[in-house]
């Protein structure tokens, strides 16, 4: 026999059938099915394979703790492995398939795994990688195969098609659970005047009361459900929607499924979306989750928990087989029993107590439930499927058994108590205290402005449930109003039940050796718990990762109170002396794309373009990455010139002729106020006091330790406002920087800074001709050889096509030649692009990009970001001179430590392969001759093609000692990744018109 | 997330700030010693309990905010401004 659709009951509608496909076969359910009770309707039974020992497994459970029915939904890119079936809503349509199985999970090959359980226990994995010794390689071969056989489903590898949301909300109180609990503390708050959000991973409101046949508050269950529901007026309700975590702050993240359960979901619909909540009070009406009993098999398909059995007869209106057996060692199981008498199976109800409660049986027996006291499951029989339970008597009140007979059956329930799902509280290191009369962990503590209520702190009777919930969405109001709360004395007792449980983890039988699963997502066994502690494993959280128990997506949710009570049983230990693993969000999976939500592709990373980007792209400029920034690396001289040729080609012309460069990308930072000058006196090495308004200075700062921050020139505009331009990479970092010291160190300074970086579009004209450029286009301002001095600024205008625009220009070089950069408010910066292309091509020159920018400053000797990496010192950079010994500045104390003062520090050098045509690349390890080990004793931080040195390949980097220690010697300059070592001599960095005196031409 | 109460913009995510390190930090004067320096820059306390740290609220008013916060339970009791003038201007606006 099989499990079937009952002919009546059940909340699904009947006249709305719904076709799915289940591994290759189009089956049928109804409206208000989920893929678990659409599969049990249509008579499934081996849902997936376990994860190691491929072991057939049917559904388990009606909740997101089921370990069994884990499915594979949707295809193609659309694919989501490690679905519960439970958990997935079933509509028209709906494909799914089972997983961890090969060719198919009715039929598996990998099953043979579980003839060899016996290699793959607890610290399987460990113990194979670390095995010392023979055999270990073949041991390795053999992992190879089994981690291929073993596993859970997989992704599908493309990019996820769909798209996310993330809504940031506020509320005064959330609810999260909409059980009887939830729903009643959500309509008292409503009531009393606060905003109020509702979640429910369900996508049906009211917990175990949908279908459920119980009185509450005298009436029908399914009649106070629905005026409990019409009567949240406010409320703002989420179903489909999972509180996965309780953050600092009391923030709840919730993940709310939007389109997964619709046929044909609109494609402007995001799949789901992440709700960063802000509630001021939160009400947890989680609930509780039942737990199974430890016995021999007890993972065989129609082995389920006894409360999932009355949820499929109740709610869906199937029924989980025709002859049944529940098992179970406290009250909260009868109910179950009698919603399977109630549909006309035949039920027999084991209680493994002696003494049975007295209202509770009588009600069993008189609905035709066969009770035997003191009788408990031994193992189940049947391969793919329950075909009777061997049952036994207990010998004690522990777990040891007399096997005694076996019952025919094809479904057995199991209920071994109920655990309150205390997850959201644990996330924030609040640990649950074990309960011994009640037997589970019960909420202790919780974080300022956090309460539980129900069954989530362990009360069981509904009516008390409601009384508690309304307690806590009482006090909730009282403690936002700023009254006083309640006294605590006010809320129910946890507990509930006629007769006390008696706790039953595992059941053993002497000489008998049964596989008897405590967590079957992961194949965790109770022998694996034993060998744990066996092994000395003895603390709950090593436990827990080596056997991986109550790990990955279960969270703990099956069998971590089994596991802890027999780890505690292994060492002779109470289950409070055990203690308890933290529960860690999520709390159920969260689809990663949900994580990123709209922050994708540019969305995540925006580009910024400078203000004559697209000028240049119409040139046909190729551009490069700097940070988020876009900058033109090469300038194709004809439509597909290659990198190569094109950046000797632009930097040949800027030694030859002139060039123009985009140097929009610059940080630049506005100082002004009357301390401008003392504040960088402060910052940077050499003094600005002094510098003349309208003249700029190259400038070096450092950090606190003494190690070179960054370097940049500054313009002094006025008496008190300067403009500092920094590297494109640090500009963000000494824009806070300079907040930093200004709002903490040194408040007194009367200076104010602000980023004009997007304010200002700047363009480098350099080369010998680029005076004679720039005076084609200049209308007004001198910027000639004495009106416009090194390092002098003028204020300018220039013509364009249709006018003048206002610049600043100063004579600043980078790349060693006469330069000049021009400076034009952002909105004129294409116009300024446009007017001096023409003039520097009629002075035979040429735009060039960020390649031959490299190239030239290289030549030069230049520092660059490259070389400013945060390790290096003032010294190490040949930048030591420039250090005032007038005045003190941030960095002096700590840059003369002894290691920093050493003269055999890697220091800026130029590097030339002894042979020619040798190259050598960025990253590569100087070594000395005969010593290619190691990190060597230097390393190359640039190279290039130098057309102002011959056309030779040249290199910039560090070298110990620097270039005097090297004259007349060579090094190796090492290439381990690609192979290749090159001889190369060690040169001046200043090699190229060392007196400077084509930049001051 | 930590809700950061800025004294300008109200309670805001932790994500719109940038911690900055521990505010009770003196740092000496620029011609003090090495081994002052040496104590300010490399020498710092790992309290357990109440701190003080220096936060920038980066992506929002720009302000540096010494925030009190308990290391061990994550409250954040407190939020007043580096700037002690800006302070003492803000809370002159309030009276």
């Amino acid at each position: 026999m099989t499990s079937f659709r009952l002919n009546a009951g059940g909340v699904v509608d009947r006249s709305q059938p719904l076709r799915f496909d289940w591994d290759g076969l189009t089956m049928s359910g109804l409206q208000g099915d989920t893929l678990a009770s659409a599969l049990l309707a249509n008579g499934v039974r081996v849902v997936g394979r376990s994860f190691k020992y491929h072991r057939p497994r049917g559904v388990m459970t009606a909740g997101p703790e089921e370990g069994g029915a884990l499915v594979t939904t949707g295809r193609g890119a659309q694919r989501v492995p490690n679905e519960k079936a439970p958990m997935v809503e079933l509509f028209d349509g709906l494909q799914a398939s089972g997983q961890n199985a090969w060719p198919g999970v009715r039929f598996d090959i990998g099953e043979i795994n579980d003839l060899f359980g016996r290699f793959f226990t607890a610290g399987f994995y460990y113990k194979t990688f670390m095995g010392p010794g023979r055999g270990t390689w073949a041991w390795m071969q053999f992992e190879k195969l089994i981690r291929r056989a073993a596993g859970m489903g997989t992704a599908s590898r493309e990019p996820d098609p769909d798209q996310y949301d993330i809504v940031h909300d506020f509320c005064d109180l959330l609810v999260v659970g909409a059980g009887p609990a939830g729903l009643a503390a959500a309509r008292q708050a409503a009531e009393d005047g606060l905003d109020v959000m509702l979640v429910e991973q369900d996508f049906a409101l009211g917990g175990r009361l949908i279908g459920s046949t119980e009185t509450v508050e005298g009436q029908p269950a399914d009649q106070w459900l629905a005026s409990a529901q019409s009567a949240l007026g406010s409320v703002r309700v989420l179903t489909r929607a999972t509180a996965f975590g309780l953050y600092d702050g009391s923030i709840v993240g919730i993940y709310e499924r939007l389109t997964d359960h619709l046929a044909s979901p609109d494609p402007q619909m995001p799949r789901g979306a992440i709700r960063i909540v802000r509630p001021r009070r939160i009400v947890l009406t989680t609930g509780a989750i039942e737990r199974p009993v430890a016995f021999g098999a007890n993972d065989r398909p129609r082995v389920m928990l006894a409360g999932a059995m009355e949820t499929y007869v109740r709610r869906f209106g199937v029924a989980p087989g025709s002859r049944a057996v529940v098992a179970t060692c406290h009250d909260g199981a009868y109910s179950s029993a009698m919603a399977l008498a109630a549909a006309g199976i035949s039920t027999t109800l084991l209680d493994a107590r002696m003494a049975l409660p007295p209202a509770l049986a009588d009600a069993a027996r008189s609905a035709g439930i066969e009770l035997m006291p003191g009788y408990v499951p031994v193992e189940a029989r049947g391969h793919k499927g329950v075909r009777g339970l061997q049952v036994g008597r207990l010998v004690d009140e522990g777990s040891l058994a007399r096997s005694e007979r076996e019952i025919a059956c094809d479904c057995v329930g199991v209920s071994g108590g109920w655990s309150p799902a205390v997850h959201l509280v644990s996330h924030r290191g609040h640990k649950p205290v074990w309960s011994p009369e009640l037997a589970c962990f019960l909420p202790a503590t919780a974080p300022e402005g956090v309460a539980l209520a129900g069954a989530a702190r362990g009360v069981w009777a509904t009516d008390a449930v409601l009384a508690d919930a309304r307690t806590a969405a009482a006090d909730a109001v009282a403690g936002l109003r700023g009254k006083r709360r309640r006294k605590a004395a006010e809320r129910p007792e946890p507990g509930g039940w006629e007769t006390p449980i008696q706790p039953l983890w595992e059941v053993r039988v002497d000489g008998v050796k049964l596989k008897s699963f405590v967590d079957p997502q992961h194949d965790v066994t109770t022998d694996d718990v034993r060998q744990a502690a066996r092994e000395g494993y003895a603390s709950v959280e090593h436990m827990k990762r080596y056997t991986t128990l109550g790990m990955a997506t279960d969270q703990g949710k099956l069998g971590n109170v089994i596991g802890l009570a027999l780890l505690a049983d292994s060492l002779g230990q109470s289950v409070p002396e055990t203690g308890i693993t933290t529960f860690r969000p999520p709390y159920t999976p969260v689809p990663i794309g949900a994580l990123a939500g709209r922050a994708r592709g540019t969305h995540w990373q925006p580009e910024r373009r400078t203000a004559m980007h697209d000028a240049q792209a119409d040139d046909g400029a190729v551009f490069t990455d700097a940070g988020l920034w876009k900058r033109a690396w090469w300038h194709p001289a004809f439509p597909g010139e290659p990198l190569e040729n094109a950046y000797v080609r632009e930097a040949r012309a800027v030694r030859s002729t002139c060039g123009m460069v985009d140097v929009s990308t610059l940080g630049k930072i506005a100082v002004q106020g009357p301390d401008a000058a003392e504040f960088l006196d402060r910052v940077f090495v050499n003094g600005f006091a002094k510098l003349p308004v309208m003249k700029c200075r190259y400038g070096v700062n450092l950090r606190d330790d003494g190690i070179v921050m960054d370097d940049g020139v500054t313009w002094r505009l006025a008496e008190d406002e300067f403009l500092v331009t920094c590297t494109t990479a640090n500009a963000a970092k000494m824009m806070a920087w300079f907040e930093n010291l200004l709002a903490f160190r040194w408040p007194a300074l009367r200076v104010h800074v602000a980023s004009t970086t997007d304010q200002w579009a700047g363009v480098a004209v350099a080369g010998p001709r680029a005076r004679a450029a720039l005076e084609r286009v200049v209308a007004s301002g001198d910027v000639s050889k004495d009106g416009l001095p090194f390092m002098g600024i003028v204020h300018a205008r220039v013509r364009v096509t249709d006018g003048e625009i206002p610049a600043m220009i100063a004579r600043i070089s980078f790349s060693g030649e006469l330069a000049f950069e021009v400076y034009t408010p952002s909105g004129y910066g294409p116009a300024l692009w446009k007017a001096l292309v023409p003039s520097v091509r009629a002075e035979d020159g040429c735009a060039y990009g960020m390649e031959a920018l490299g190239a030239l400053r290289i030549e030069k000797g230049h520092v660059t970001g490259a070389e400013l990496d945060g390790r290096t010192t003032l010294d190490d950079c040949g930048l030591g001179r420039m250090a005032s010994t007038k005045k003190p500045f941030i960095g002096n104390a700590l840059r003369h430590r002894p290691e920093l003062s050493r003269t055999d520090r890697p220091q800026l050098a130029h590097f030339l392969p002894v042979t020619e045509g040798e190259k050598f690349s960025i990253g590569a390890v100087v070594c000395r001759e005969g010593e290619v080990k190691g990190h060597g004793i230097g390393w190359i931080t640039g190279v290039t093609v130098a057309p102002a040195l011959g056309d030779g390949w040249l290199g910039i980097g560090f070298v110990t000692g620097g270039p005097a220690a090297w004259e007349g010697k060579t090094v190796v300059i090492a290439d381990p990744i690609r192979g290749s070592e090159v001889r190369a001599r060690v040169a001046s960095p200043h090699q190229f018109d060392p007196k400077g005196e084509r930049m001051h031409a | 997330m930590l809700r950061i109460p800025c004294p300008f913009c109200g309670p805001r995510d932790h994500s719109e700030f940038s911690y900055e390190g521990d505010a009770s930090v003196t740092y000496p004067p620029l011609d003090a010693p090495e081994e002052a320096w040496f104590e300010a820059v490399f020498l710092r306390e790992d309290r357990r309990g109440p701190t003080e740290e220096l936060w920038h609220h980066l992506y929002g008013c720009r302000a540096h905010v010494i925030v009190e916060r308990d290391t061990l339970t994550h409250e954040i009791t407190g939020a007043r401004l580096a700037n002690p003038a800006i302070r003492a201007a803000l809370s002159e606006g309030e009276e």
